[in-house]
C-alpha cells in the first residue's frame, strides 16, 4: 500500500465510522446509474452502464456451437471480461488476468443460477447444434466496482439481444428473416460491498476500492432470493456482517432492477 | 461413481452414500508427508484425495515481485487430468485462476506475513481426484501445510461447504449432490477470531436458507477443525516417539 493511499485509508475510516463517505454518500447509496441499451448496432445486443465514473460496455453475440456433453439440450453461456487499456493505469495489455478471470466468473454466476436465460429454448438439435451466446465485457473506465457495473450491463445487454428466427430442416439449419427477442426469464442484480474499518458500504469507488479490508458480493434474483455470493480481498467478515449485506443486496436489487426492467 | 436417481434424499432423511443431513464424509489427514516440502499435508474427505505442500518462506522470483513490508501469498490449485471422469487438461482453467485466487483470500488473513517482508510463501494444491468439494478441502489441509512449515499463524483455516438438496439443506456436498442439488455454500474460517475468510455460493436460497446454511457450513467447520488438529499433534507424537528408540 502506497504512502498517499494509507493517508486516505484514515481519511475514509474516519468518516465511515460518522456512516460518512469521501464523495458525500452515505453508507447504503449507490453512485448515479446510466443505462443505454443498443449502442452497438452489429452486436445482437449491447448496453452501456455508468456506475458514476465507472464505465463497462456488453456486447452479445450470437452463433451456433456444441452444447456442453452434460447438457445436450441446451444453449451456451460465455462470459467473458476484457480490462481494456485504456481503461486505467494498472490495466495492462494480454490475455485475461486473475482479476479480469474472476469478474467474469462472478457475473456469470449470477446469469447462469438464476437462470436468466432459458437456456432450453435455444437448442436446435439436441447434442449437435446449439445457439451459444457470448458475453463480453469490456471494461472502459475503472473507477470501482467493476462487478456491479459488468452485471448490471451484462443484463442489460442479454435484455436487448435479438436473436434470428431459425428452421431445422435435415440437420441443416437455415436461418430466416427477422429477429426474436432471447428468451429473458430472471433478472439478476450484483450488490458489492467494501468492508472498512469494520464497516460495510455498498458500491465502493476507486479509493474506498484501494483501502477495503474485503470485499462481499451479493447477487439477488427477480424473488429476493440469493443466487451468487463472492468475498473477495484479504479481510474477512462474521456472520453478522454477511446477513446484513444480504438484507440490504435485496433492497438495493430491486431498486436498480427497476432502471432495467419496467 | 454412483449416479444419483432421481433422489438424492430418502424419506428417512438418508442421502445417497448413507448420510445424514449434517454428516461431514469420512475424512482422514496426514501431516507432514512430503520431504523436500517446507510443510505439507494430505487430506482424504470421501472420494477427495488432495496433496498440498509449502515452500517458504523464501526469497521470492522473479525478484520484483517482491513486497517491502510483507511476505507475498502464492497459491496454485490444480486438479490432476485423471482427477475426473473426462480427463482434464493439464492447463489452468479459468476455474482453477479463480478458486487459486479465492483460496489465497481465505489463508492471507490467517497467516503473520509482515514478518517475513520481501519473501515468498508458495503454496500448492494438487487435487490428485475430486468428488466434489475440493476447493473446501483443499483449505483444510492447505493450512495444515503452512503450520507444519512453521509459518506463524493467527489460527488455522478450515473449509466446509454446506447446500441444498430436494429443499433441504445439508452439509459437505459430494460431486453428484452438488451437481443436481439446488444451492452449494462454500465457506472457510478461522474458529478462535470468528473470522469467514471465503464464501461463494452458487444456487438459489431464500435469506432465511442462506442462514441456515452458512450455520450448517460452520458447524462442519467446527468438525473439522478438531480434526485438524489432532492430525498435526499425530505427527510429532511419531517424532517422540522416534526419538525415544
Amino acid at each position: 500500500m502506497s504512502m498517499i493511499i494509507r493517508v486516505k485509508q484514515q481519511q475514509i475510516a474516519q468518516l465511515m465510522s460518522k456512516g460518512k463517505r469521501l464523495d458525500g454518500r452515505g453508507l447504503n447509496d449507490y453512485r448515479e446509474i446510466k443505462v443505454e441499451m443498443g449502442v452497438i448496432e452489429k452486436a445482437e445486443g449491447s448496453s452501456r452502464v455508468l456506475l458514476g465514473k465507472t464505465e463497462v460496455l456488453v456486447g452479445v453475440k450470437i452463433g451456433i456451437g456444441k452444447p456442453f456433453p452434460d447438457t445436450p439440450n441446451e444453449g451456451v453461456l460465455t462470459v467473458n471480461v476484457e480490462l481494456v487499456p485504456l481503461a486505467s493505469p494498472t490495466f495492462e495489455p494480454g490475455p485475461p488476468k486473475e482479476d479480469a478471470i474472476e469478474l467474469a466468473r462472478v457475473v456469470d454466476r449470477g446469469i447462469r443460477e438464476s437462470k436468466a436465460i432459458d437456456l432450453g429454448k435455444l437448442c436446435l438439435e439436441p447434442g449437435k447444434k446449439v445457439l451459444v451466446v457470448f458475453v463480453d465485457v469490456y471494461v472502459l473506465n475503472y473507477d470501482g466496482n467493476l462487478i456491479d457495473a459488468s452485471a448490471i450491463a451484462t443484463l442489460g445487454a442479454l435484455l436487448n439481444a435479438k436473436m434470428f428466427k431459425y428452421e431445422v430442416e435435415e440437420g441443416e439449419v437455415k436461418v430466416k428473416p427477422g429477429y426474436t427477442p432471447l428468451p429473458m426469464q430472471n433478472y439478476p442484480i450484483a450488490v458489492t460491498f467494501a468492508k472498512i474499518n469494520g464497516k460495510l458500504a455498498v458500491d465502493p469507488w476507486l479509493e474506498e476500492e484501494q483501502v477495503m479490508d474485503a470485499r462481499l458480493t451479493i447477487t439477488i434474483e427477480k424473488e429476493g432470493k440469493i443466487c451468487a455470493v463472492q468475498k473477495g480481498g484479504t479481510g474477512y467478515f462474521t456472520t453478522e456482517y454477511i446477513l446484513e449485506a444480504a438484507k440490504i443486496a435485496k433492497e438495493k436489487a430491486s431498486e436498480i432492477r427497476k432502471l432495467l426492467v419496467k | 461413481m454412483p449416479k444419483a436417481e432421481g433422489k438424492l434424499i430418502d424419506k428417512d432423511g438418508v442421502r445417497i452414500d448413507g448420510r445424514k443431513f449434517n454428516e461431514l464424509r469420512p475424512t482422514t489427514i496426514q501431516v507432514g508427508i512430503l520431504s523436500n516440502a517446507d510443510g505439507s499435508a494430505y487430506i482424504e474427505q470421501g472420494k477427495n484425495k488432495i496433496l498440498t505442500a509449502v515452500y517458504g518462506p523464501h526469497e521470492v522470483h522473479p525478484k520484483h515481485l517482491a513486497l517491502p513490508d510483507r511476505s507475498r501469498l502464492r497459491c496454485r490449485y490444480h486438479m490432476a487430468p485423471f482427477s475426473v471422469d473426462e480427463r482434464k487438461s493439464p492447463a489452468p482453467s479459468r476455474r482453477e485462476v479463480e478458486l487459486s485466487k479465492v483460496i489465497r483470500w481465505a489463508l492471507e488473513p490467517s497467516i503473520f506475513l509482515e514478518y517475513y517482508p520481501r519473501t515468498s510463501i508458495d503454496l500448492f494444491i494438487e487435487v490428485l481426484q475430486a468428488n466434489g468439494g475440493t476447493r473446501c478441502a483443499g483449505i483444510t489441509a492447505a493450512s495444515l501445510a503452512l503450520a507444519d512449515a512453521g509459518v506463524p499463524m493467527r489460527d488455522l483455516t478450515v473449509a466446509c461447504a454446506a447446500g441444498k438438496l430436494e429443499g433441504q439443506l445439508v452439509l459437505d456436498l459430494n460431486d453428484s449432490e452438488d451437481k443436481e442439488g439446488e444451492a452449494d455454500v462454500p465457506l472457510a474460517y478461522m474458529p478462535n477470531l470468528n473470522a469467514i475468510t471465503l464464501l461463494q455460493m452458487d444456487g438459489q436460497l431464500t435469506l432465511e436458507e442462506f442462514e441456515k446454511a452458512i450455520k450448517l457450513s460452520l458447524e462442519g467447520c467446527t468438525q473439522l477443525y478438531k480434526m485438524q488438529k489432532e492430525a498435526l499433534k499425530a505427527k510429532y507424537v511419531v517424532v517422540k516417539e522416534e526419538v525415544k528408540e
